[in-house]
């Protein structure tokens, strides 16, 4: 359990931080596409937002923010995102992830690509973001006696 | 420090330097992953990457196609990595057994 | 021969990194800081790759969407640095794995010495 600073100017800075910083890293996650980033990327980002509330606000305070209970099943939640893609494609007739078959969806060859690797990127943040903040919140867990 | 970890450094350092001479130069145009075709004949990864990621996607970014469209197997695979570290780690530091 | 320098100093700051992650794991009686080492052999396993993908006046694999035949030695190797974002996850798994068994040993031994954990444990 991380005890709250007690330095305001720490408190007030941390928080008047955190929204720019997880805009940027959303932008970082759907602007993959045409320029540097993607899903690994964004993911760290956004995860280093919140451990930045954990370590300045405390634990309790910024529960608020992102439960404790919510950090795993969050990330299965984005594994689940990218293997449902895979599995629509297999719906459609062809292969594993094989990304021509989402045409009878109504896109052309090329669109089908285009939102194929959007929707797998948004996955991979999802479960990269709630894992390494469930791997700090474990860490950083009870440490009085055994 | 004592002289077992000291042989065994400069051992290591000595041999790392000897065979990263054997490498090509950095940047060379000519070096056997940058080519178009391998000695063998076949086409070598890299150079198809790069002509064709662009129209195959729509997407500028070739390295993000690579990761999501061509090897895609790869990142899922990853991701259950790093699922199974976040598992482990809760596994370890529960309280009540 | 000025080449071959020129051509090969990015290989010898590489090993030099190597090493020194290799001293931290073999020679430090601490267990964490064993395990920094660890973290900075790996950093340096990742700058060889990515480094090595260079190409001489090439720019980085961003191609435009309207040409259509692209000049395949003006962007440099994507393969290496898409291999490396990987490898930069399981450094992270890893890290953490091994920093929660540290919290265990020190719940049950209350010490993260080498020699003094030897000797408790026997």
């Amino acid at each position: 359990m991380i005890t709250s600073s007690n330095n305001p100017i720490l408190i007030i800075a941390s928080r008047f931080l955190t929204p720019f910083i997880q805009l940027f890293a959303l932008y970082v996650i759907v602007h993959g596409h045409y320029g540097p980033g993607g899903g690994f990327q964004g993911g760290g980002i956004l995860a280093a937002s919140i451990i930045l509330l954990r370590l300045s606000l405390g634990t309790e305070k910024s529960e608020k923010v992102f439960r404790r209970t919510w950090g795993i099943p969050l990330g299965f939640f984005g594994a689940l995102v990218f293997f449902s893609i895979g599995l629509l494609t297999m719906l459609f007739g062809g292969n594993f992830l094989e990304f021509d078959e989402l045409g009878l969806l109504g896109f052309n060859k090329v669109g089908s690509h285009f939102y194929g690797i959007l929707l797998i990127e948004i996955g991979v943040g999802i479960a990269v973001m709630s894992t390494i903040v469930s791997i700090f919140d474990n860490l950083s867990g009870e440490l009085d006696g055994d | 420090m004592k002289k077992t970890p000291l042989i065994i450094l400069i051992f290591f350092a000595v041999a790392l330097i000897y065979s990263t001479s054997w490498l090509p130069n950095l940047g060379d145009p000519q070096s056997l992953h940058h080519r178009e075709h391998s000695p063998i004949g076949s086409q070598v990864a890299a150079d198809y990457y790069i002509k064709f990621a662009g129209q195959d996607a729509a997407s500028p970014n070739i390295v993000t196609v690579i990761l999501a469209d061509y090897r895609a197997f790869d990142t899922l695979g990853e991701i259950i990595v790093i699922l199974t570290a976040g598992i482990v780690c809760f596994v370890i530091l529960r309280k009540n057994l | 021969m000025i080449e071959f320098f020129l051509g090969h100093q990015l290989y010898w700051v590489v090993s030099l990194l190597i090493v020194v992650g290799l001293y931290g794991m073999l020679v430090k009686k601490n267990l964490l800081k064993k395990v920094l080492g660890l973290n900075i052999f790996q950093s340096g396993i990742i700058l060889f790759f990515v480094a090595s993908a260079s190409k001489r006046n090439a720019t980085v694999p961003i191609v435009e969407a309207t040409t259509k035949i692209i000049d395949s030695s003006q962007y440099i190797n994507p393969l290496p640095h898409t291999l490396m974002l990987t490898a930069i996850v399981v450094s992270v798994s890893v890290t953490g794995v091994a920093l929660a068994l540290l919290i265990k040993i020190y719940q049950k031994y209350k010490t993260l010495d080498e020699e003094l954990l030897l000797k408790q444990m026997q």
